[in-house]
Formats: structure tokens, sequence, C-alpha cells
């Protein structure tokens, strides 16, 4: 195939725990370290091993956010991708809209392959992907843990609630990947200063004239339910007379 | 008026728990009237499941033999096309409903609510999000379809008391032929399920190795619980993908979590908040599972689960 579409998303570091702003209106990201969504590095390796093996050309990397997501995006050619696609917009693009805006870059590049992650671990929805193969009347292959190319085809296989499903899939396919598909490499300096001169073309959303559908509001961020802390006790004697004292055993 | 399809997850024969709780989110909307869909080839006895369960109207069934295996490629295109009616459209947020809804939505056009954990309203429900750090209320347009996947184990699962009226619907859209099941693997056990098990019992990075893991499974069998794994240990290949719970595994509310040789990662905690009671056997007395745990006991692992093992009976 000529190329994959690898989907970026800028989203705040898994190791940092968030705070829900005060007047609950969202939650606090100034200051925040700010990462790719760890499930799309893993989408971007995987691509850049099907084109190191020669079953792909180019590997182009898309994010749809703000400006700020062009560090993603350079971060993801410094990786290895190809050039890289920011589509602009400012407003929260709900997934609808995402996957519609994707759409219209899957139309214009045509990739073989579109490599998303199974899920963003901001808002954890796990939908894009689903989405984008629905309005491209593609086929689908969620939560990826291994995938074969082979010809007009690809294997999949599924990480499912039962155990490993195996799909077979018609190219072009929308594939979501799971994190044990593979270990993401680590970017080098040099990389880095050569990613800096690959393309990088901004696409205000506007120009891709993405129908725009009702969002779902979002009302208001409150922190969960705290679990309170609870006794420690010294030895199996112990343990077992307070899961007794629970009525748990 | 409110008028809700939930769609029933099964494998052939069983009618999966999780449509139960979805059953149980969905009657919390105010003068709801709910249907169950059954799409299979002819899974008769999962009909007869889904009629009993309390708080149903009508059990839809669509006859299709590509509804097998429940791709969503193939189930999408026939929920759409009986969704005239409805105002909303659940279904569980297990693998399989999350494969399946996102798909339903985007052919209706409209974007989806992932992970009910309560009703608020019609129109307006909480989920969490950044792997259960914060909780969103969401409120979904009143004009379109609601399409959302409820997150099971904040629900439970409706008795089965009823008899719900059985309709068999004629569905002749047209399906793709793209995407093809080739086998399901699984490492079947007897044990309890561990997204159904009253008790479950998980094991981390610090067990080692997959013969290690018989500690973890010598203590569950004496408690009947299911047994679980942090994402380490499922990584390590101690055990496989199926038993890893948190944000990218399975999420559970078992009355007792068992958590041995498991840090408390955020992504592994998001996975069992709604235990009833939470047990930590950890060497490190910081670690940060002893943060949530009802009760902890600090030690070391290969000596402290024996001995556990072994004075229960
Ligand atoms: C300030 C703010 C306000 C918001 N308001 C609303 C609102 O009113 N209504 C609403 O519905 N949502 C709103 N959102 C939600 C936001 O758009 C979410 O990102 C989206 O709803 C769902 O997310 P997800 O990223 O969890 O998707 P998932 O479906 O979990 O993402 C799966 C995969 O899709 C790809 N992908 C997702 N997003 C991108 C991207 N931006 N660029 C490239 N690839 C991507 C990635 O490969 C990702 O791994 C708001 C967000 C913010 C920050
Ligand atoms: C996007 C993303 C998603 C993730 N999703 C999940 C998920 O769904 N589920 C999940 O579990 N993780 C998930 N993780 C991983 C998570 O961040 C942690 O890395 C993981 O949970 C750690 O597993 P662990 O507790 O077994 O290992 P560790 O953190 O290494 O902890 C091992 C613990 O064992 C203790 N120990 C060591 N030896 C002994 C002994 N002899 N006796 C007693 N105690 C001992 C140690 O003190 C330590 O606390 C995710 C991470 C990311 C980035």
């Amino acid at each position: 195939m000529d190329k994959i579409l690898v989907g970026l998303k800028r989203v705040v570091d898994f190791n940092v725990r968030v705070r829900v702003k005060n007047d609950g209106t969202g939650v606090e990201t100034g200051g925040v370290k700010m990462s790719i969504n760890p499930f799309d590095e893993i989408a971007l390796e995987e691509a850049l091993r099907i084109r190191e093996r020669g079953e792909a050309k180019e590997v182009i990397v898309v994010s749809i956010g703000a400006s700020e997501s062009a560090q993603q995006l350079r971060t993801g050619l410094a990786m290895g991708a190809d050039r890289a696609i920011l589509i602009q917009t400012t407003a929260a693009a709900d997934p609808i809209s995402r996957a519609r805006a994707l759409l219209e870059i899957v139309n214009r590049e045509a990739p073989g392959l579109v490599l998303l992650g199974k899920q963003a671990i901001d808002n954890d929805d796990n939908q894009t992907g689903q989405m984008l193969a629905a309005l491209w009347g593609r086929p689908q292959a969620t939560s990826a843990s291994k995938l074969e190319l082979n010809g007009d085809t690809a294997r999949v296989t599924r990480e499912v609630d039962l155990g490993l499903e195996i799909v077979d899939v018609d190219l072009p396919a929308v594939v979501t990947v799971d994190l044990r598909l593979n270990e993401p490499r680590y970017v080098k300096l040099p990389d880095i200063m050569k990613a800096k001169k690959k393309p990088l073309d901004e696409i205000p959303i506007a120009d891709l004239g993405v129908e725009a559908s009702p969002v779902i509001e979002e009302i208001l961020f409150e922190p969960p339910e705290q679990r309170q802390k609870g006794v420690i006790v010294d030895n199996v004697a112990g343990l077992i007379a307070a899961l007794k004292d629970k009525g748990l055993l | 008026m409110t008028k809700i399809l939930i769609v029933a997850e099964h494998d052939g024969q069983t009618l999966n728990p999780s449509t139960a709780k979805v059953v149980a989110c969905a009657a919390e909307i105010d003068g709801a009237e709910l249907d169950v869909v059954v799409f299979s080839d002819s899974a008769s006895d999962v009909v007869v499941q889904a009629a009993k369960l309390d708080a149903i109207s009508r059990v839809l069934t669509v006859d299709s033999v590509s509804s097998k295996n429940a791709l969503a490629a193939m189930i999408a295109p026939q929920m759409v096309a009986i969704a005239d009616g409805y105002s909303h459209l659940f279904g569980p947020s297990t693998t399989f409903g999350k494969d399946l809804m996102p798909r339903v939505a985007a052919l209706l056009g409209v974007n989806q609510i992932s992970d009910i954990m309560s009703v608020e309203g019609s129109h307006t429900f909480k989920r969490p999000i950044y792997a259960g750090n914060v909780v969103l209320t969401v409120k979904a347009p009143a004009d379109r379809p609601v399409v959302a996947t409820v997150r099971t184990a904040s629900y439970q699962a409706v008795g089965s008391d009823n008899s719900a009226v059985v309709e068999n619907i004629e569905c002749t859209v047209e399906l793709p032929t793209h995407t093809r099941f080739v086998e399901l693997k699984s490492a079947s056990s007897d044990r309890p399920d561990l997204q159904t098990a009253a008790r479950v019992v998980s094991g981390g990075r610090a067990l080692g190795s997959s013969e290690n893991f018989d500690i973890i499974f010598a203590l569950a069998d004496k408690l009947g619980a299911g047994v679980g794994a942090s994402r380490a240990a499922v990584d390590a290949g101690y055990v496989p993908n199926e038993m890893q719970v948190g944000q990218t595994g399975k999420i559970i509310a078992p009355a007792l979590y068992v958590a041995i040789g498991i840090s408390g990662a955020i992504q592994h905690l998001t996975g069992i908040k709604d235990a009833g009671t939470i047990v930590a056997i950890n060497k490190d007395g910081e670690a940060p599972i002893f943060e949530v745990a009802d009760i902890g006991l600090v030690g070391d692992l290969f000596k402290l689960v024996p001995e556990f093992t072994a004075a229960l009976k």
C-alpha cells in the first residue's frame, strides 16, 4: 500500500493526576505536561514498522486540535512519520465531527490503512475509529494486539472480554490499537532536529466543510467520590478477623 | 415518548449478564418503555432468557446468519434499520458494546455517550473520564436519538420474573462482506467469571512468573473467587489479556477484591472503584493501593498468601 494514516491526539500525560477546576467547568490543564495519547504512539510505531518492512511507502500523522497539537505532530515526525497534518480547531471537536474531519483527510489521501488508538486517555470515549469506519463504509478492527498485512486484506487479533478474537478485514480499513501491540521507540535527539524539516500542513477545520452535529453538552466536571483509607492489620489472623467482621468470611 | 432499544449481548446460547445491567440503567429513565433486541442466527435460548428480564416490554428478534459472530460491521446497519421511533439506543460498555455502539451512532449522525454511570434525566447522564479521576455530567440534544454505552459495574442486574412479548422483525438491509470472523481464542476456565464474580483475587507484577501465579489461583479457589491481574502481569505474559482489570481492561464491582503485589496505579484503581471491600497485600507500606484498601496487610506475598490460603477452610 502507499499510505498509512495515523491519528495523534494531544492529551494530558498519563502520569499526571488531573484536577477538576473549582467552578466545575473543566479540568486544570494549565502548566500540565501534555503528550501524545499513549495508544496513538503505539499506532504510529506499528505504522513505522509496516513501512520499514516495505509494506507501505508513507506514514502520515494527523491531529485535530489547537495549534499546540503541532508539538505532538513534531514528536510523531521525530519518531519517523514522513509528514503531518494539523486540522486546526479551537472549539472542542466532538467525536463525530472529528470522525468527519478525518474522513475528509482519508478522501484526500486515500490511505490503505488508518491506525488510531482504541481510546484517548482523557475522554476515554473509545469512539473515533468506529465512527470513521462507519462513515467511510469500511471495516473496523478495534483493540488490536496483533496486525498482519496480507496484500488486500489484514488479519487482526483483537483483545475482547472473552480472550482474543481474530478477524480478517479487506483493506482499506480502520484499525484501533491496544497497549500490547508493540512498544514504541524512543525519539533520539538528531531525529528531533531532522523532524523540523519535515512538512507539517495546517488546515482550518472549516476548510474541510465538515457538517456540524449538535454536540453533547458538558455540564459539570466533578471529582469522583473518594474511597476512605481503611485499616492496616498486622498479620493473616488479623486479616481473617477483619474479613469476618465485615461478614465476608 | 421515551422508548429505549437495548442490544442484547450473547454468545448464541447464553445472554450475557451485561444486558440485565443495561436494562437496569435504562429503567431509571422516567416513563421509559424498554425493548431488547437479539441479533442472531438462531438464538432461541437467548430470546427465552431475554424475555424474562424485568422492566422490559418486548424482545425483538432479528435473525440473520451474518449476526453469528456479533461483528459490529454486520450488527450496526441492522440496528440502525430498526432504530426508527426509539429515543434512546443503549448497549453495554463491554468490548462488544464499545465496538458496536459508536458505529451505530455514526450511521445515525450523532455522538455517543460512553460509559453511563448514573441517570440524571432522560437526556442527562454522568460518566467517568480521565481514568475515573473526573466525573462528567453530559446532556445530549433532545431532538436526536441518544446512543450510549452503560458502565455495567455501576448497575445491579434486574430480576428475571418477566415474560415479555417476543416479536420477530424482518430486516432486509444489505450487509457488507468486508469483515470476516476467523476464530475466538479463549482460555476457558471453570472459575467464576471476572466481570460478575462476587469475589475477585488479582495478582500483579510482583508474582514474577506464570508458575508463581498458582499462588493466586489457589487462594481464589479457596474463596470461590474469579481471578484478575494488573496490566504489568498481563504484559509480562503471566496470564492472558482477558484477566486485565483497569482503565483498559475490565471494570468490575465485586463485593470483595483482593489485590496482591499490585501497586495501585490509577489506571488499575479505576477498574475497582466500585468494589465493596478492597484488601491489599503488598510489601511496600507506602504503595498507593493502601490509600484505597479497606484492609491492608504489609509483607511478602510469597509468605502471606499461602498462609492466608491455608487458614481458610
Ligand atoms: C475544552 C473542551 C470542551 C469540550 N466540549 C465538548 C462538547 O461540548 N461536546 C463533546 O462531545 N465533546 C467535547 N469535548 C470532548 C473532546 O472533543 C473529546 O476529545 C471527545 O469528545 C472524545 O474523545 P476521545 O478523544 O476520548 O476519543 P476516542 O474515540 O477515545 O479517541 C480514539 C482515537 O481517535 C483518534 N483521535 C481522537 N481525537 C483525535 C484528535 N483530536 N486528533 C487526532 N486523532 C484523534 C486517536 O487516534 C485516539 O486514540 C471537549 C473537550 C475539551 C478539551
Ligand atoms: C494508557 C495506560 C493504560 C493502562 N491501563 C491499565 C489497566 O487497565 N490495568 C492496569 O492494571 N494497569 C494499567 N496501566 C498500567 C499501570 O500504569 C501500571 O503500570 C500497572 O498497573 C502496574 O502493575 P503492578 O501494580 O502489577 O506493577 P508494579 O507497579 O510494578 O507494582 C508491583 C507491586 O508489587 C509489590 N511487591 C513486589 N514484590 C512483592 C512481594 N514479594 N510481596 C508483596 N508485594 C510485592 C511492590 O511493592 C509493588 O507495589 C495502564 C497504563 C497506561 C499508560
